[in-house]
């Protein structure tokens, strides 16, 4: 009798473990992805991963970016089920778990949710719930050469303002020696010239939408914000500036070619890394700018992140996986690899508390406090109807900010005014605006 | 001649493509008439409403549409004029006794066989870069300075690119029709006291005229289509500088993810595809019989 | 050539046609300098000569591996062309030797159903490989590629088929040959560099079609195209790698062309030759 049941008690738990691993064996999981340096280097730490978890098996999808997008968003748009891991950035995640199209994530208590930074955190929640773990976040700020500074004879304050910028800019102009005092992102795109004109004229004190949704392009700020952004760039900016994006200023600076570069925090990384950098040890940072007597300092915030499609069949390793692609311990994993410099910035207060980081990343401190300061649900001094801080987090804005940016481009290549350029953003984006309905 | 027997099978021999071409071209066609009716953005599927004429109306009415169509002509003019009149001058030149003839003709057939996108990014990056591209490298040589190619002349940039693209493809066809001319004929002109020019006009070109007429018709129905190398390039700008009709669908479809919209796109890229299309045969179909 | 050119004549053809086969070459020639380049080499300026390095392309090949979608290229051009021209070939065939009134007409049709934005009909057929189940998988995509490029294969046909003179076909009738007999031993040699013309041109066609291969894949069916999509803008100019990147992409389609560009040619006329 008793044999027999334990023989039954036996088999049926060595049932129910062949049934565990056999439904663990199973799972893969597809990972959409950018091509970013730091998900490269996840995708290469994915064996620590795997070991770990052995029933678990990953696939992963690696695109450029704007092509990831349209893929991911076909895709859960349609219920497709392609993905189960997806990423996505803090534009997505709050319109698409509106639209009941992501998963709750529940990491556990090791994960120490509490930990993430605060205003990442916010951007990714809905109603409190959180629908996306931070991979890396960032804000922005001012880049600049200490060594032509110092040449020049001018001092960049911790917290500039945009006259301080221009006039540093001026001064440390060289364009005999292809020496350019700023270096700006031109390359129409929405998440590209527009990220950072958005962010300059949420410093200028400038919206993009009044209350009732109307388009503000016609206000005095905007004016101001793009005629200034445009003096700068003539005067002061590279050759080619309308088809420089992130990349282009990145390596332009590294080269040595711009004194001041004024762009997402990540970027300090790159260029303070001796291996990759010419200028590695001359960078110093400040504050994004603000225009005097406006308390905004431009509320950029992004964070590439990690969430999961409803229509993925494999929900449960996702959250496995998520929780330890985004955890303390992938911070260590990728510390004890490669350095504490190479270590995905911006989500965790832990990190920006280790003395080992602080040593070794200079921009730790400027990077924390750019983020902190940054408030994506009130971008603008004055009242507007939407949240986001260098974008308007609406499904519309994609095109029309795309669309904004090619305008705010040609005026930069020289083919229109400013007011031109200004009177066709408004137009456009009133009529799409009627479109989808915002404006009666 | 062909019997009744013969013509039920060729019929037989031909339903298979034509029932296949026609399955391909009625289902996504009337689905896109269909969505064409439709409020129908892909980041809103619950609001999905009909909307009659609206969406035509807003393509129509869109500011970039007429520059956008004027674009596509002068894209596929500009292409058509290089690749003609440069795929001759080649064949005319490989078909020179030269030495090394096989390794020349490898050398201009190559960028045929590159995949569009990559040839975008290759001539975007590696040659007409403002700052570290080939061109650029050259200007500062020669002493001035460089030139901006995409924010200064977006659509002859597209042009450059895709006739470096197509134009192995002119070359080909125009050679093989070269070299079938009759060399006894070009002989007896050239006794007859004819100069290379007059022998070029009256005797080359109408030789020609039937290679020439295959080369416009399949390269329209390719370049009207292009999209992947403005996309890589200049995003369709500055401005609305280099946008063509497909690029302007494509912002609808993949931007905006406004699928009916970018359906009454489609349609009207159709329809006026198909006027070109019976305007060609009209103008040069004869060459064809 | 019959025609007696003078040595010197000849110097300078040869000069030109080189210098415009290099003029013409060169971005792909220098495609592949620059992946043999560093990183640093790459956009420190203009120069011919890397340092042969084979560091690009190891960081290519360890972020993504090249193999499954170079398999998938193969498959996938190999498999729409071979698909294409099983039902391409009795259509030409009857086209050409049984003209209908109506075949003109017919061949113009075939050749607009290729004037449709791909981007406009999208997501049609995205739902129907999703609802069918045909979404990233290599069937679908096959029979995808082979509609996409019917029209041009079944033109080509027609066209080099149309060239074979009846009267050989008349003439096996009257010995009294069968229609089995007619295409085993009249037509099929005849037809041979036509039929290898079109097959190359169509394995060229489909290995870079960049659309369809990059919006219905995920990582099963992915080709080279989405293999390339992985390295078109990283963060920073890799422009070494990028380079690495197409040259695998198109290495393998580029020396199939230099191998049978004599084949391609041969039959590349779309009833140009008359």
């Amino acid at each position: 009798m008793t044999t027999t049941l334990r023989a039954l008690l036996g088999a049926t738990a060595l049932c129910a473990t062949a049934g565990i691993a056999a439904a663990q064996d199973n799972v893969t999981l597809t990972i959409a992805t950018v091509n970013n340096g730091d998900m490269i280097r996840m995708q290469g730490l994915t064996d620590e991963f795997t070991a770990a978890n052995p029933g678990i098996q990953v696939q992963w999808v690696t695109l450029e970016e704007n092509i990831l997008r349209e893929r991911v968003t076909t895709d859960i748009a349609t219920q497709g089920g392609q993905y189960d891991v997806l990423t996505i950035g803090t534009y997505e995640v709050p319109i698409w778990a509106k639209q009941g199209w992501l998963v709750p994530l529940e990491l556990g208590d090791a994960y120490d949710v509490d930990d993430l930074i605060p205003a990442v955190r916010d951007a990714l929640s809905v109603d409190g719930k959180l629908y996306a773990a931070p991979f890396y976040a960032e804000s922005a700020m001012v880049m600049y050469r200490t060594d032509l500074a110092e040449a020049a004879g001018v001092t960049i304050p911790e917290a500039p303002t945009w006259a301080d910028i221009r006039d540093a800019a001026a001064k440390m102009t060289d364009k005999s020696k292809e020496q350019y005092g700023i270096c700006l992102r031109g390359k129409p795109g929405w998440g590209e010239n527009m990220g950072f004109i958005t962010a300059m004229a949420n410093s200028y004190g400038a919206r993009w939408f009044d209350t009732d949704w109307k388009p503000q392009f016609d206000s005095e700020e905007w004016k101001a914000t793009l005629t200034d952004y445009l003096a700068m760039m003539n005067e002061y900016g590279p050759p080619g500036a309308s088809s420089n994006g992130f990349n282009e200023n990145l390596s332009l600076f590294q080269q040595g070619k711009c004194a001041i570069w004024i762009d997402a925090t990540v970027a300090a990384s790159f260029v303070t890394d001796p291996a990759t950098s010419t200028v590695a040890d001359n960078v110093g940072f400040a504050q994004f700018p603000n225009r005097e007597g406006v308390d905004n300092r431009g509320n950029w915030l992004w964070a590439w992140s990690l969430a999961i499609p409803t229509s993925s069949d494999a929900q449960e390793a996702a959250q496995t996986f998520i929780a330890w692609a985004t955890s303390k311990e992938y911070s260590e994993l990728v510390a004890e690899r490669e350095g504490w410099r190479a270590v995905p910035p911006g989500t965790r207060t832990s990190l920006y508390e280790n003395p080992d980081y602080q040593a070794e990343a200079p921009f730790a401190a400027m990077t924390i406090d750019s983020i902190n300061a940054a408030n994506t649900q009130k971008a603008s001094v004055q009242d507007v109807p939407y949240t986001g801080g260098q974008f308007v987090a609406i499904p519309e804005f994609q095109g029309i900010g795309t669309a904004v940016g090619q305008q705010f481009s040609a005026a930069l290549a020289g083919q229109m005014s400013a007011e031109d350029a200004l009177a066709a953003a408004q137009s456009n984006t009133t009529r799409e605006m009627t479109r989808a309905g915002y404006i009666k | 001649m062909a019997t009744r027997q013969t013509q039920g099978l060729a019929r037989l021999m031909r339903a298979p493509a034509i029932i296949l071409l026609f399955v391909w071209m009625i289902v996504p066609l009337c689905m896109t008439l269909y969505y064409s009716f439709l409020n129908y953005n892909l980041l809103n599927p619950g609001m999905t409403s009909w909307a009659g004429w609206f969406n035509y109306q807003y393509f129509y009415t869109d500011p970039a549409f007429f520059e956008a169509i004027r674009n596509t002509l002068v894209l596929v003019l500009g292409v058509l004029l290089i690749t003609v009149v440069g795929g001759i001058a080649i064949a005319m030149l490989i078909d020179k006794p030269i030495w090394g003839q096989g390794v020349v003709r490898i050398l201009v057939i190559s960028p045929f066989f590159v995949m569009p996108p990559v040839a975008a990014l290759i001539w975007k990056n590696m040659i007409m870069h403002p700052s570290y591209g080939v061109l650029a490298d050259v200007a500062r040589f020669l002493g001035t300075s460089p030139v901006d190619w995409f924010a200064q002349y977006p659509l002859t940039s597209i042009i450059l690119i895709v006739a470096w693209q197509w134009l192995p493809f002119a070359t080909l066809i125009l050679l093989t029709s070269l070299q079938s001319l009759d060399t006894e004929q070009m002989e007896a002109a050239e006794m007859d006291g004819a100069p290379a020019y007059a022998r070029f006009l009256y005797l080359v070109l109408p030789h020609m005229a039937r290679a020439i007429t295959v080369v416009i018709l399949i390269q329209t129905i390719f370049l009207l289509g292009i999209y992947a190398e403005i996309l890589v390039t200049t995003n369709g700008g500055p401005g609305t500088a280099s946008t063509n009709l497909t690029f302007l669908i494509y912002r609808a479809a993949r931007l905006n993810f406004d699928i009916g919209g970018a359906a009454a796109g489609g349609i009207i890229a159709v329809v006026l595809a198909n006027l070109i299309a019976i305007f060609l045969m009209r103008a040069v179909g004869k060459n064809l019989d | 050539m019959a025609r007696a050119t003078s040595r010197k004549a000849r110097i300078g053809w040869t000069v030109a046609a080189w210098l415009v086969a290099l003029l013409i070459f060169f971005p792909i020639l220098y495609t592949i300098i620059t992946s043999l380049k560093t990183e640093q080499e790459a956009i420190a300026g203009f120069d011919l000569i890397p340092s042969f390095t084979l560091e690009s392309f190891q960081t290519v090949q360890s972020q993504n591996n090249y193999f499954r979608p170079f398999t998938n290229s193969v498959i996938l051009a190999v498999g729409s062309t071979l698909l294409a021209l099983i039902v391409a070939i009795p259509a030409a065939w009857a086209m050409a030797f049984s003209p209908t009134k109506r075949t003109k007409d017919i061949l113009m049709w075939m050749l607009s159903t290729k004037m449709m934005p791909a981007v406009a009909v999208l997501v049609p057929i995205y739902l129907i490989f999703l609802r069918t189940g045909l979404m990233d998988t290599r069937i679908g995509l096959t029979v995808l590629l082979m509609l996409i490029n019917l029209p041009i294969v079944i033109w080509m046909l027609y066209t080099y088929f149309r060239e074979i003179p009846g009267e050989i076909l008349e003439a096996a009738r009257m010995d009294g040959a069968t229609l089995r007999d007619e295409i085993l031993y009249v037509l099929t040699p005849m037809a041979i560099p036509g039929i290898a013309s079109t097959l190359l041109l169509n394995i060229i066609l489909a290995w870079n079609e960049a659309f369809w291969t990059i919006q219905l894949t995920t990582t099963n069916a992915a080709p080279l195209s989405a293999f390339i999509a992985s390295f078109s803008s990283p963060q920073g100019l890799f422009w070494a790698k990028l380079s690495a990147a197409s040259v695998m992409a198109i290495a393998p389609i580029l020396v199939l062309g230099w191998f049978s560009q004599k084949q391609l040619v041969r039959g590349l006329t779309f009833g140009a030759v008359k």
